[in-house]
């Protein structure tokens, strides 16, 4: 149970900056996942939490106390890792034990309290066995035990679900998910998906090249994206983006502010209209049932997608026309930044 | 009957083929050059003071028999001996003067015939002298000698391994100023051989006053660059997050060191405990200058004392050495496994 505030966190590797100054609070029991695509400095920022590295300038703030000078063994973090990092020569109950046993509890309450966390993440048949004779899902819940038996006040995840298949991916994303309603813990989740962090969080982080892109809840990314990276990285699949110079004079004018130098349009929000403004060469057609999925461009080669529901009878090198709901529209200027509607 | 499948294979499908002849002459001359001497070795330690001076040599231990006869203390050696009538008959010698021998029928002791020594072959037996060993333990301290090499060996072993491992840790996990630098003066003191710094490697012992003590030979022998390479090397391939998993999970670096990188690099460990076991065990040029007190000598150094100037007790010798083989060998025995399966991981991963 804590709160974690980051303070102008800097991150700088020989002379390549890696964090440009990250500032951020998170709330007591939230769930927050960094989503960023690789290379953007989301694990660098979660283990300069976890205390694994430290930050080059910036104050790290937990609980209201820094910790910049308290080492990873003492900051009271947890953390799950990518490759899950069990100790291969320790069986499961042991992989558990070890931390409890480090800070001097004694033999009964560890025991005790690897057998609750066992239970709550039905290890109990699997406590004998070594790390190696266990699946995916399993080392991945072992992983997690082992951070929640010494109840941190903070627990980090790094991108631990990259390494499993996807149908268990789904699976342990709602355990997760469960598990951080039960715990009621601060959870700092790092992913590179953008399914998960939509899925998972309460407060999603988007980081691009060592800079925070915009922060807000899932559906608050989604709706009201600040630029153009969050708008085409969230959401799946992703934003079409057209350049104002493709959209008819007469029809622009009355659509978008000033300034604007791109407009984007969720594929499920494009309508297919005989007098729309737009029009777009349909390449191909994905016939999923439920929704049909149509890859096409617009003026000369610009990308364009869109999601119709039901099932369709457009073919691919059909020609459709597409109207422009207003309010579905996100207007960008020359920056990429979002316009006031 | 796995081993003698694997033992019969052979390249060509239907009988050997050419290969298999020339591999399985080159395996048995190699058999042959290396275990023939050891085998020597073994047999002749089981043979008596003048059956090694024998000549021509022999294979096995053979013994001349000999017999208890009444009116003699002493059991008499016995002869096939051709006596006047032309007869082979088994008798024992009394005594011998110049080419003459008395020589007694053991079944009638009164009958004493004289006889040429030419007229008479021993009579001898397969005969395994274990005395040549039983000796040892009674006659030469060779309890404190085994005691004294037991000693040096294990705890220089454990010292090497703790020391060394050691190093390797902070060489292979810590990133600090003059890291590399470091590695290489360790590696580089392999260019220097042991001999050249004997001396000065003396002069130390005797100023800290560890002439004569077991510890001289133990701690100048304990800080090996081979040791500290070969962990390190292997300690390179334990993931770093291991250590960081470990230290998110309140680890001291000491626990780090003791529960998580010990037990990981054990293939790496066993490697070097042979060698060491080895080293120690086997080594004559330190003990040499180090004890000169014949209650601090290692086995070594005792069979070396019983090459004496004048007279030289091979039977003993002979039978002390091999009992200095036996450890080493079941060293190899036991831990072969660990040997190939440390050399492999670390080659692999």
């Amino acid at each position: 149970m804590a709160t974690l505030e980051l303070d102008k966190i800097v991150k700088t590797f020989d002379r390549t900056t890696i964090l440009h100054g990250i500032d951020l609070k998170v709330e007591d029991g939230e769930f927050v996942v960094f989503v960023g695509p690789s290379g953007c400095g989301k694990s660098t920022l979660l283990r300069s939490i976890a205390g694994l590295d430290s930050p080059t300038s910036g104050e790290i703030r937990i609980d209201g106390q820094n910790v910049n000078a308290i080492s990873a063994a003492h900051r009271g973090c947890a953390m799950v890792f990518q490759s899950y990092a069990l100790y291969p020569h320790m069986s499961v109950y042991d992989n558990m034990a070890f931390g409890l046993e480090n800070m001097g509890m004694a033999p009964a309450q560890v025991q005790a309290k690897v057998g609750a966390a066992a239970t709550l993440l039905r290890l109990g048949e699997l406590l004998q066995r070594k790390p190696t004779q266990l699946s995916g899902g399993q080392r991945q819940r072992v992983a997690i035990g082992r951070a929640i038996v010494r109840e941190p006040k903070l627990f980090l995840f790094d991108e631990p679900l990259s390494n499993l298949d996807a149908e268990l991916r789904v699976s342990m994303r709602a355990e997760i998910r469960d598990l951080h309603a039960r715990l009621k813990a601060t959870m700092v989740y790092v992913t590179h998906d953008q399914v998960e962090a939509m899925t998972m969080a309460d407060k999603i982080v988007v980081l691009r090249a060592g800079r925070v892109e915009q922060v807000g809840a899932p559906l608050e990314l989604y709706n009201r994206p600040m630029n153009t990276f969050v708008a085409g990285f969230i959401g799946s699949p992703r934003m079409n983006f057209l350049p104002i110079a493709l959209v008819p004079p007469g029809a622009g004018a009355t659509l978008v502010p000033p300034g604007t130098h791109t407009i984007g349009l969720r594929p499920e929000h494009a309508l297919i209209g005989t007098d729309g403004p737009i029009v777009m060469r349909v390449a191909s057609v994905e016939q999923l049932g439920s929704t049909s999925l149509l890859h096409g461009s617009v003026g000369s080669d610009t990308p364009f997608e869109m999601v119709c529901n039901g099932q369709t009878t457009i073919a691919g090198g059909d020609t459709v026309r597409l109207a422009l709901p207003r309010e579905h529209l996100h207007c960008f200027d020359k920056d990429g930044q979002r316009l006031p509607a | 009957m796995a081993g003698a499948t694997f033992l019969t294979r052979t390249r060509g499908r239907n009988g050997p083929d050419w290969t298999d002849w020339l591999s399985y002459t080159y395996l048995f001359v190699g058999l042959f050059t290396m275990f023939a001497p050891i085998l020597w070795l073994v047999m002749s330690s089981f043979k008596t003071e003048s059956a090694i001076s024998q000549f021509p040599p022999s294979f096995l231990p053979y013994s001349q028999k000999s017999v208890q006869v009444a009116g003699h203390e002493k059991p008499l050696p016995l002869f096939m001996t051709k006596t006047e009538q032309g007869q082979m008959r088994e008798m024992a010698q009394v005594r011998r003067i110049g080419i003459m021998a008395t020589m007694v029928d053991p079944a009638n002791p009164a009958d004493e015939i004289r006889v040429n020594i030419n007229d008479r072959k021993p009579i001898n037996e397969l005969k395994f002298a274990g005395n040549n060993y039983t000796d040892l333990f009674g006659k030469f301290r060779f309890g404190t000698y085994l005691w004294n090499s037991v000693f040096i060996t294990v705890v220089a072993t454990l010292l090497t391994l703790l020391i060394n491992s050691m190093a390797a840790f902070a060489l292979s996990k810590y990133q600090f100023r003059g890291q590399k630098a470091v590695f290489f003066l360790i590696i580089a003191t392999l260019m220097i051989p042991p001999t050249i710094i004997l001396v000065p490697v003396f002069l130390v012992i005797n100023s800290v006053g560890l002439l004569n003590s077991l510890w001289g030979v133990i701690l100048p022998a304990i800080a090996t660059p081979t040791g500290v390479f070969l962990l390190r090397q292997y300690m390179l391939t334990i993931p770093d997050e291991l250590l960081e998993a470990a230290r998110m999970d309140h680890a001291s670096e000491w626990r780090i060191y003791w529960k998580i990188i010990l037990p990981l690099s054990a293939p790496a460990l066993a490697v070097l405990a042979i060698f060491s076991v080895m080293w120690r065990w086997n080594d004559f040029l330190l003990p040499l200058i180090v004890l000169s007190k014949s209650e601090f000598f290692t086995l070594q150094l005792a069979l070396n004392s019983f090459q004496g100037e004048l007279n030289t007790q091979w039977h003993y010798l002979l039978a002390m050495t091999v009992i200095t083989l036996i450890p080493i060998t079941l060293v190899f025995a036991f831990l072969q496994k660990y040997i190939t399966t440390g050399i492999a991981s670390a080659g692999v991963k």
